[in-house]
């Protein structure tokens, strides 16, 4: 059986179809992903753009509707999804997904576009706590593209800048609005675009780790969301919160959608 | 950036944001028959403030954006009015500065926080009975509560956010590509008034308002739409002290009919009216608070 | 004089408030320098040339996480700052 999970990103949706499977001698291998499908929705409305992401995904995996047990949605927009069988919060659907990836994971750390949180996880992958920095641009994504237009570089190019530098210089500014500011006049005062793009990366480090450090850091950390693309900020997230390793999954911007799909798949087998 | 020639924006490239820079002297009498010559320096993150006053009545000022240095723009801004007098540095015989450079202003004699200074220099421009003073600057907003002589009594500064503040203004402005100055009465152009944008953080707002363009509504709608959003937000934090009557705005924000009438009717209250240009208000106080303490030194000395 | 350090953003809203009129003639000895773990509080002498209690400038933007510690979900069911000042001049917004 097929079950599907959706999460309605603020700048992406992505679909996740999971289809159950038994393989002999290897029972651990419950699960196979069919096809993990991300879609930018553009022009269209967030209900429209749910229903093609769906069927795009469904066409690329040669299946139909009618294959699919269950739907369930997480994300901002999840109330968007109006062929989804139930709705499951963020939290929920990223302790699952990183859980099902690392069974060991004890904080999980998710940082999209617009949003960042902190999430304690049980073995068995149920969240326990957690904490966000809900509706305020600085500690998600947007902080470091914002940062990266005013340096004009790339976001690949703006990780891997900080990477460069071996300079932590701090930033004053709390908020995306006035640090884009202060961006700009260290470029004026010819500070090397590599300590730059440290330090805004050490900020947006700093918040999430501020937030996650509410739940409180315990057995395996693993980054999910968008921001695992960016080796500099991995390196700053590491050093605030003064961890050894952060466990990075593949695909990290689907964990939340695969965490919807297997939470579907428990309640339906 | 710190000398008012240096403006002339190419047709392309149009600084939407842009405010009106000014300079004002009384003509009617001449600083040269005072006793007592202050001046007050307020450099804000956004803009820089100099006011004079002579015997205890405001002379003269010039407000004007704040350069990328502080002492030069304080210097930038004194220099601008007291050339339209015939003044030199020498003539003045206290300077204050205020502000968030206030402790980059080279030749002052004293510091004074802006949260003194705008509740000072709102009791001379609104008068004693002002009581509970909002002041929207560049970069941050507060909210203050003072006495009949202008001494504070509750206050609260909100500089960590950008929403509620002219920079989350100027954003609309840049992203609208409509002059600030435009963006009050465009906001009343409207057939209804819309709900508010949602998002408190600018940088959502800004989507917000991107989406709302797409989704049909005219420029002058999302501009109503914003306005609210700000008038909404400095409420809320001017409910954490409290609103009394004799209520008084200064800063940028108060040239902005559109956040400002919002403001009145939320509150349900009119603001003091003043004839003095709303910007100076930290300047004028903190020159008002060197003129008091040439007093006390005078009273000082004859005793 | 009632100093409200802190602020409010989409997250939510966090002051610290200081009554100075309490404050001046402190009767607790100054105990809030010492209470707070993160050393937030310093003595300074405000524009009215009062000696009294803030907020320190590197803590006002920060406060939800610097306060982070000492808040019910790390454990505490009271607050040392708060605690420590025993006229009362100090409160917490959240």
């Amino acid at each position: 059986m097929i079950t599907a999970g959706i999460d309605m990103g603020s700048r992406s949706i992505k679909v996740v179809l999971l289809e159950k499977i038994s393989v002999e001698n290897a029972p651990q291998l419950e699960f196979a992903v069919r096809k993990a499908h991300l879609m930018m929705p553009g022009e269209l409305d967030a209900d429209e753009a749910a229903d093609k992401a769906f069927d795009d995904a469904l066409a690329d995996a040669g299946l139909s509707r009618a294959d699919v047990g269950s739907v369930f949605a997480t994300g901002a927009g999840r109330a968007q999804v109006k062929f989804a069988t139930e709705g499951v919060t963020e939290m929920t659907a990223g302790a699952k997904g990183a859980n099902y990836m690392f069974p060991a994971a004890g904080t999980v750390v998710d940082v999209g576009a617009e949003e960042g949180r902190g999430i304690k996880t049980d073995k068995d992958g149920r969240a326990t706590d957690f904490a966000g920095n809900e509706k305020c641009a600085a500690g998600a994504g947007s902080f470091a593209e914002a940062m990266s237009r005013a340096l004009q570089l790339s976001l690949s190019e703006f990780g891997a800048a900080a990477l460069r530098s071996d300079k932590s210089i701090p930033m004053n500014a709390q908020c995306t609005v006035f640090a884009e500011s202060e961006v700009v006049s260290l470029i004026h005062s010819s500070t090397p675009k590599e300590d730059i793009a440290r330090a805004v990366l050490d900020a947006v480090a700093s918040r999430v780790c501020a937030m996650v450090r509410r739940v409180g850091i315990e057995g395996e950390v693993v980054l999910i969301g968008g921001m695992v693309h960016n080796p500099g900020f991995v390196q700053s997230l590491k050093n605030a919160m003064a961890v050894e390793t952060i466990s990075l999954p593949e695909l990290p911007e689907y964990v939340s959608a695969l965490g919807c799909a297997l939470i579907a798949a428990e309640r339906l087998h | 950036m710190s000398n008012q020639a240096a403006a002339p924006t190419s047709p392309e490239k149009k600084e939407f944001w842009r405010w009106q820079e000014n300079t004002w002297v009384d003509e009617s009498r001449d600083w040269r028959d005072a006793k007592i010559l202050t001046c007050g320096i307020d450099v804000g993150s956004v803009s820089s403030q100099a006011v004079l006053v002579a015997d205890g009545e405001l002379y003269g000022y010039n407000s004007m954006r704040t350069g990328n240095n502080s002492p030069d723009s304080a210097r930038n801004a004194l220099q601008g009015v007291m050339d339209k007098c015939g003044m030199a540095l020498e003539d003045i015989h206290f300077v204050v500065g205020t502000g968030y450079g206030r402790v980059n202003v080279p030749f002052a004699h004293k510091a004074i926080t802006e949260i003194a200074c705008h509740a000072r220099g709102a009791n001379y421009m609104g008068g004693n009975q002002v009581r509970t003073i909002l002041d929207m600057g560049g970069q941050d907003c507060k909210a203050i509560h003072c006495d009949e002589r202008g001494k504070v009594t509750n206050f609260l500064m909100n500089d960590k956010c950008a929403a509620g503040t002219g920079r989350g203004m100027e954003v609309i402005s840049d992203l609208m590509q409509i002059p600030i100055g435009e963006l009050g009465p465009r906001s009343f152009d409207v057939r209804e008034e819309p709900e508010a944008v949602s998002s408190i953080c600018v940088v959502f707002a800004k989507s917000e308002a991107l989406a709302l363009l797409k989704a049909g509504y005219t420029k002058n709608m999302v501009i109503a739409a914003y306005c609210q959003a700000m008038a909404e937000r400095v409420v809320s934090l001017l409910e954490r002290i409290g609103v009394e009557e004799g209520f008084f705005i200064t800063g940028g924000i108060a040239k902005n009919p559109g956040v400002v009438k919002r403001i009145e009717k939320l509150l349900g209250i009119q603001a003091l009216d003043t004839q003095i240009d709303s910007q100076i208000a930290g300047a004028l106080g903190a020159a008002l608070f060197g003129h008091t303490l040439m007093m006390k030194q005078g009273a000082a000395k004859a005793a | 004089m009632i100093a409200n350090y802190g602020y409010k953003d989409g997250s939510g809203e966090y002051y610290i408030s200081i009554d100075t009129d309490q404050c001046i003639d402190c009767a607790a000895g100054r105990a809030c320098l010492g209470a707070c773990p993160k050393q937030m509080f310093e003595i300074i002498t405000d524009d009215y040339d009062d000696e009294v209690a803030c907020i320190k400038e590197a803590n006002r933007r920060t406060l939800a996480f610097d306060c982070a510690d000492c808040k019910p979900a790390a454990g505490h069911d009271s607050l040392p700052c708060t605690d420590a000042c025993t006229p009362g001049a100090v409160r917490h917004s959240w």
